[in-house]
């Protein structure tokens, strides 16, 4: 279980940006999750909750897009979709690939924040 | 106010592979080989390593060794039987190691006098499989106790890892270890892998381990070398 160092990761790297931005409060944060990153969507969602307590996260959505594994076949000559990551072989084919071209993401991809006008920071 | 979306795409654990990227170009600038050990507990990792070292010892080659638990310093104790520097990390609870408790622990070593550096992981296949320590070679162990399935059940160390180590070859029989199911499975989820069998009990592929050791730190000081030229 690293998913709550990894929820603190998240927020340290979304805070900095926000608070880069001159944001004062985040509403949601997109994050890219790799089938290979070895994360748990459901125990990062828990720990989401715990590590944004208290900071411009406090209260914001966590939307999560799970990416599944994507490998190149010399055969095929082409990107494809692994069934499982259990056979890491072409779909179409069935040659062992392990050539990863998706799939490894920890990634943050975007927030949502809400930003002060300029007339209201006067 | 105003609500917008803001592109961030950065990696969540960028500020551990930050870390992990200057360490990696400190120890090639000192011309030493770094080997992460990842394994669930219990696979037998610390008699490998104790065997490891002190071979390479007896080789003359240099050697040291971390080594992650989350308490006790009975494994330090243990490799430091080898004659070699060791030193233990405490994670404190925290399930695997990252590249910041590898640097602080590397700081009053002069790495100028090494060729290997062994990090023994917390013992775990889950968690360090995400964290980049600055190592050259990722080496997952699987013991022959732990059935031929752990590969499948597992597959994102394994597939993280550079080579695999299948340990306690000694009682494979006893345990009616399919050696042919297992190797099928590590390459199901990582085409291509180098295998290799031991047996610290009796010493038998220790010798293929070494040699497979010294062919990486050959490889790794041709690259170094080329980068240097450039």
């Amino acid at each position: 279980m690293h998913e709550l160092s990894i929820a603190y990761s998240l927020v340290e790297v979304a805070g900095q940006s926000a608070q880069e931005a001159g944001a004062t409060k985040v509403l949601s944060v997109t994050l890219r999750l790799g089938a290979l990153s070895g994360v748990v969507r459901g125990a990062l969602e828990f720990g989401y909750e715990v590590a944004t307590a208290d900071t411009l996260l406090a209260g914001s959505t966590l939307m999560v897009k799970e990416l599944p594994v994507r490998v190149y076949c010399v055969e095929c000559a082409q990107v494809v979709e692994l069934l499982s990551v259990q056979r890491f072989r072409c779909p179409v084919c069935d040659t062992p690939s392990g050539d990863i071209r998706q799939g490894r993401e920890l990634e943050l991809e975007s927030i949502e924040i809400d930003i002060p006008d300029k007339s209201e920071a006067r | 106010m105003n609500t917008r979306v803001l592109e961030i795409r950065k990696g969540i654990l960028n500020k551990n592979d930050e870390i992990a990227r200057g360490l990696r170009g400190r120890l090639h600038q000192a011309g030493v080989l770094t080997l992460n050990l990842v394994s669930s507990p219990g696979a037998g990792k610390t008699a490998w390593l104790q065997l490891t070292l002190r071979t390479l010892r007896e080789r003359g080659l240099r050697t040291a060794a971390l080594v992650g638990d989350l308490a006790t310093d009975n494994d330090a104790n243990r490799l430091a039987e080898s004659g070699v520097p060791v030193k233990q990390i405490n994670t404190d609870g925290r399930c695997h190691l990252e590249a910041q408790m590898v640097s602080d622990h590397l700081a009053d070593w002069d790495l100028g006098g090494l060729d290997y550096l062994f990090v023994e992981n917390v013992g775990n296949l889950v968690c360090p499989s995400s964290y980049d320590l600055g190592e050259d070679v990722r080496v997952v162990l699987l013991s022959v106790t732990e059935g031929e399935d752990k590969p499948l059940k597992y597959p994102n160390i394994f597939n993280s890892a550079d080579i695999a180590i299948i340990t306690k070859m000694d009682i494979a029989e006893a345990c009616e270890f399919d050696l042919e199911t297992a190797i099928a499975n590590i390459q199901a989820v990582r085409p291509g892998m180098q295998i290799l069998t031991t047996s610290a009990k009796s010493g038998a592929g220790m010798n293929d381990w070494l040699s497979c050791l010294a062919h990486e730190k050959q490889a790794r000081t041709l690259i170094t070398a080329a980068r240097e030229i450039q």
